[in-house]
């Protein structure tokens, strides 16, 4: 069916052209024999062509366009007939014999302009006679084709200022009343079309429509051009009749449309001091009108404005744009009841942006926008339309982007409010956006009050909120998310020690809500974060001897002491305990004995507790030995007790190579290297030893096990150790003891039952090889070395 | 020369010449054949005088009981074909009886001739003034020749013209006042006029207003009535809606029009009506008609 319509309406255009042509073609004939009266006769039916009611808008265009050309011709002879002494005012009256009014009017307008240009008569009573007369076409097609011909014709015409065709003291009314006349019966027309026909042609009809309207707007661009037109004229005249026009037809499309064309074909500053009018009509739409957009183009257009030269901001605050701006779209929400929270949002979002550009220093205008915005949501609930989601995150990403600076957003009381409104997946990414700000520009969030307020901003990041559960949330989305926040956690932070500790105890307030599975990511920075300012403080102790005060590494030890805690409800005792490790080393550095006693403390009980997983197991007590091997602030007694379990549970471990491997490293706990570090050679020894038997028991087990002997790997590095102890000048490692363990060695090496290990070799080879090189060195270690045969 | 056909020719040429027929205008008149031709133009009250010259066939006389020549206004119905009624006739005797041997003129005069009907060619009927030349020859048959002549008569504007305004319509379906700038219209006149739609219920398609002829002839249970549309004029294209107003602005000057001629002679009357019309989508017509009247105003150049 709709085919057939397609192929039909080529044909009828098909028709239409051919019989336009046949016509124009003796039309040419007459012209070129000057025969006037045959000329008027087959352009009137040439004209008549346009008659059809079969062809839609773009077709009729088509052939419109053709008739035009066609008239074009007909005028350039017309003028010359007027040059032969044929005298324009019977022409004009010759033309208005014709019977169909179509072709009629048609001849009339082109006659008309040559009228105009002959100057026998004001242009002003050419036009008037001319726009009346077009009332004889009813039908919205043929009528908007022919106005716009009218248009089209006349707009070089007008009795403009300054203009060949001025009339009298009041000629630019004169051409407005003709432009605005034509215009609103143009608009009558247009607006027409919606009722005219079958409803279920709804469709179409609505796009046939909208091909049409630049035939309307184009009269407000005429309008716009006319140069007599003043801001005075505008205010009191132009812009309130289009307006009248514009609330009074009671069209969607026309109001949308036309609204916009008012607002991109004026000036701006016109706008801006016609703004109450402008605005004044918008909550008197209809209801279907999309009024967000035309008031943020209008807004945008205004921001543009405002940033395209400083001298015009004093007129925005002259006239209270903001203040204008505001209250309108307020009423324009109060209006359309039934607008959608997108479309509020998506005007406030506007207005902030307009706000920003022009009033950039205004953070109360930003905080009053926003305020409102809540105002308009929070009857809602959450909000679960993704478009107004997605257009509050605009509206809060704007002044971010703006200031550059989290700071400003942190002063807006309205701003979380309004984050409140959103749903969690979104408040979740706005708090994104908001770490990212703060990444980006490397903002330094220095006031208590400050990290309060951005903590309250991404809670979302930062707790569950609502009974959204976590499984529906991608695993790496996650720890992306968390590793910003830990991010964030680090940019936190003050000299001020005092407002450190604040910030501190905020943080650890709202981290300590964020449940097992944040805990993780959240904890480790900010324990760095108070470790850094317990350094803080203790560099300045030093110099300043303080007073009262309430920051002091005791105190911010005790609040870590708590914080680590809270990681065991997750629980992540590898993380604790490493976290304690490292409390513990700062406190040693602090000096603090009894703080540094009890991390370690904790450590042990979570070693003993917690670390079940022997691999976990070995991790940790090498940690254990490292940081230990490093304090030095226990007395013997603490000393002795720690040192003492750490080779305790090094034995206990479950492998014996990692046992081994455990206890030869708890001989450094009884050696240091420094100059008054504890040397107690006896008990390293001891260490060594029993790492060797643990060895031997290792070798024997793998032989018992499995058959072969094993790696001699756990030897090689015993006798590493030997090495450094006796390099380092420990007296109870003697020369024969490592003689025999290389012995040794060398004797599991060519046994049959060993397994052959390259990497072992390689080792062991290099082990030598560094002893002898140690001979050749010569001096104090070379003599020392000499002994050892290898 | 052929002598048998010679015997049935005239046995002289008459020829009637008015003695300002150079100067005087001249309008087409058409013929009962169809041809048309032009022809001396007269008001009322104007002396028609001229000569008339008499020229025997080479070498004949002719002989007569006497020569007249007579102004007449004649109306002749088409059904009653051949059949006219003189409503003037005026004679003058040019000769006494007696014989023409060579040319001879005689100049005659009819002096401020009341005329009081115009010239009228209808469909039924028509109105002629002519002058007849008789030469009265007994038993040979009189000869006979005629010339038509025109007669325009003109009118002031009339003192009174008041406009024609009118609201009509249809219950509930459509309303309109419609208005023309006056009830009396000269030949050449522009009717202007607007017409406002009150209400409109019904899918208009165009509207057109018409000028229409009605000639009506004879009397009593006689009377024929003949209507003409003389003109269709396009008002309006496409639907108006509640409010709208359209314009007319016709021309009368391109149709051929005559003054209103009301009972003539109490022969015919001939009126002039403006109609209307609405055409809805569906080809109903809705129509109002209005009788103007048509005078003729003296041209000024």
């Amino acid at each position: 069916m709709i085919q057939d319509g397609v192929e039909d309406e080529e044909k009828w255009l098909a028709a239409g052209i051919t019989g336009l042509q046949q016509n124009a073609f003796y039309m040419h004939r007459a012209l070129d024999s000057n025969n006037l009266k045959d000329a008027l006769k087959y352009s009137a039916q040439m004209l008549s062509e346009l008659r059809t009611s079969r062809l839609s808008p773009h077709k009729y265009y088509e052939l419109y366009m053709r008739a035009f050309d066609e008239l074009r011709q007909l005028e350039m002879f017309f003028k010359e007939e007027t040059k032969r002494g044929c005298s324009i005012v019977e022409l004009y009256e010759l033309v208005q014999h014709a019977g169909n009014i179509l072709p009629r009017l048609y001849l009339l307008c082109t006659v008309g302009s040559v009228y105009i240009k002959s100057k026998e008569a004001p242009a002003k009573d050419v036009l008037k006679d001319l726009v009346e007369m077009c009332r004889g076409i009813q039908h919205p097609v043929r009528g908007l084709f022919l106005r716009s011909y009218l248009s089209q014709v006349s707009r070089d015409k007008l009795p403009d200022i300054g203009s060949e065709y001025e009339g009298d003291a009041d000629t630019v009314m004169d051409a407005v009343e003709f432009v605005l006349q034509n215009f609103t019966e143009m608009n009558k027309l247009w607006v027409r079309m919606q009722h005219q026909g079958a409803a279920r042609e709804k469709e179409r009809r609505e796009k046939e429509r909208s091909e049409l309207r630049d035939l309307v707007g184009k009269n407000l661009h005429v309008l716009s051009q006319i140069e007599g037109i003043d801001l005075d004229m505008y205010r009191d005249l132009v812009l309130p009749r289009v307006l009248e026009q514009v609330v009074n037809c009671k069209d969607d499309i026309a109001q949308y449309y036309l609204m916009d064309c008012i607002i991109q074909v004026f000036p701006d500053e016109y706008h801006l001091q016609t703004l109450e009018i402008l605005l004044g009509a918008c909550p008197q739409l209809q209801p279907g009108v999309d009024i967000k957009t035309v008031l943020s183009r209008l807004m945008e257009r205004l921001s543009n404005y405002a940033v395209s030269s400083a001298e015009v901001l004093p007129e925005f605050f002259q006239v209270e744009a903001f203040t204008k701006l505001n209250n309108s779209i307020g009423k324009v929400i109060e209006a359309q009841v039934d607008m959608t929270a997108d479309g509020a949002v998506t005007l406030y979002s506007s207005l902030l942006k307009f706000t920003l550009h022009v009033h950039p220093d205004r953070l109360d205008f930003v905080d009053q926008i926003l305020g409102a915005c809540v105002m308009k949501l929070s009857s809602k609930g959450k909000l679960k339309d993704s478009k107004a989601t997605k257009e509050i995150v605009a509206l809060l990403s704007a002044p971010l982007d703006k200031y550059n600076d989290i700071d400003t957003a942190l002063k807006l009381s309205n701003y979380s409010r309004v984050m409140d409104c959103l749903d969690d997946g979104t408040n979740k990414v706005m708090a994104n956006v908001i770490v990212q700000s703060i990444m980006k520009n490397k903002t330094c969030i220095s006031t208590a009050d400050k990290v309060e307020a951005l903590f309250e901003l991404i809670k979302g990041l930062i707790q569950d909120l609502g009974e959204h559960l976590q499984d529906e949330l991608d695993e790496d989305d996650f720890k992306e998310e968390q590793n910003s926040v830990a991010r964030l956690i680090q940019m936190l932070y003050t000299d001020d020690p005092e407002e450190m500790l604040k910030i501190v105890c905020i943080m650890r307030k709202h981290i300590l809500t964020g449940g097992p599975k944040r805990l993780p990511f959240t904890v480790p920075p900010l324990v760095f974060n108070s470790l850094k300012l317990v350094r803080q403080l203790q560099g300045q102790e030093e110099n300043v001897a303080q007073e009262e005060a309430s920051a002091t590494p005791k105190k911010v030890f005790q609040l870590l002491n708590q914080t680590i805690e809270a990681l065991s409800v997750v629980p992540v005792p590898e993380l604790a305990l490493q976290l304690y490790l490292q409390c513990a080393e700062t406190a040693n550095d602090c000096d603090l004995e009894p703080v540094a006693y009890e991390f370690f403390t904790q450590a042990y009980i979570l070693y003993e507790e917690e670390i079940s997983d022997s691999r976990a197991q070995v991790t940790a007590i090498h940690l254990i030995i490292g940081t230990l091997q490093r304090m030095h602030v226990f007395g013997v007694e603490n000393r002795d007790t720690l040192t003492h379990k750490a080779t305790g549970y090094s034995a206990k471990l479950l492998k014996k190579p990692d046992q081994c491997r455990a206890v030869y490293a708890c001989s450094h706990l009884f050696w240091f290297d420094d100059q008054d570090g504890i040397k107690d050679g006896e008990r390293v020894l001891l260490c060594l030893k029993r790492a060797l038997r643990i060895a031997n028991a290792a070798q024997q087990m793998a032989n018992a096990a499995r058959g072969n002997s094993g790696s001699v790997m756990l030897f090689i590095e015993i006798l590493n150790k030997y090495l450094y102890f006796f390099e380092k000048g420990n007296s109870q490692i003697t020369v024969t003891s490592i003689q025999s363990l290389i012995e040794l060695i060398t004797t599991e090496m060519q046994s049959d039952t060993l397994t052959h290990d390259p990497a072992a070799d390689a080792f062991f080879a290099s082990t030598l090889r560094y002893i002898q090189f140690q001979k050749d060195k010569g001096g104090a270690v070379g003599e020392k070395y000499e002994p050892i045969k290898v | 020369m052929n002598y048998i056909i010679g015997a049935f020719k005239p046995a002289c040429n008459v020829s009637i010449t008015f003695s300002d027929g150079k100067s005087r205008k001249q309008v087409p008149l058409k013929k009962e054949n169809g041809q048309t031709l032009m022809v001396p133009l007269f008001k009322s009250q104007e002396n028609i005088s001229g000569k008339i010259s008499i020229e025997p066939v080479q070498g004949k006389k002719v002989q007569h009981n006497g020569i007249k020549v007579e102004l007449l206004g004649q109306i002749e119905m088409y059904f009653d074909r051949g059949n006219f009624y003189d409503f003037t006739s005026l004679v003058r005797e040019l000769d006494v009886p007696g014989e023409i041997y060579e040319r001879k003129a005689y100049p005659f005069e009819f002096s401020t001739v009341e005329m009081p009907y115009e010239t009228y060619n209808g469909v039924n009927v028509r109105l002629r003034y002519v002058l007849k030349v008789t030469i009265n020859r007994g038993y040979a048959g009189s000869i006979v020749e005629y010339q038509d002549f025109v007669v325009r008569n003109y009118s002031p504007p009339p003192s009174i013209n008041n406009s024609i305004k009118m609201e009509v319509g249809i219950e509930d379906c459509l309303h309109i006042e419609f208005e023309y700038n006056k009830s009396k219209y000269h030949l050449k006149d522009v009717i202007i006029g607007k017409i406002y739609f009150l209400l409109v219920r019904i899918k208009i398609k165009n509207m057109d207003l018409e000028i229409r002829r009605r000639e009506s002839t004879g009397s009593g249970a006689n009377t024929h009535v003949e209507t003409e549309t003389l003109a269709k004029f396009e008002l309006m294209d496409g639907a108006p809606v509640r409010g709208e107003s359209i314009p007319i602005r016709l021309f009368l000057s391109p149709y051929e029009l005559t003054p209103t001629h009301r009972n003539i002679n109490n022969k015919f009357s001939v009126k002039y009506y403006l109609n209307l019309v609405l055409v809805d989508e569906e080809d109903r017509r809705y129509f109002k008609q209005q009788e103007i009247t048509m005078y003729r105003l003296a041209e000024t150049s």
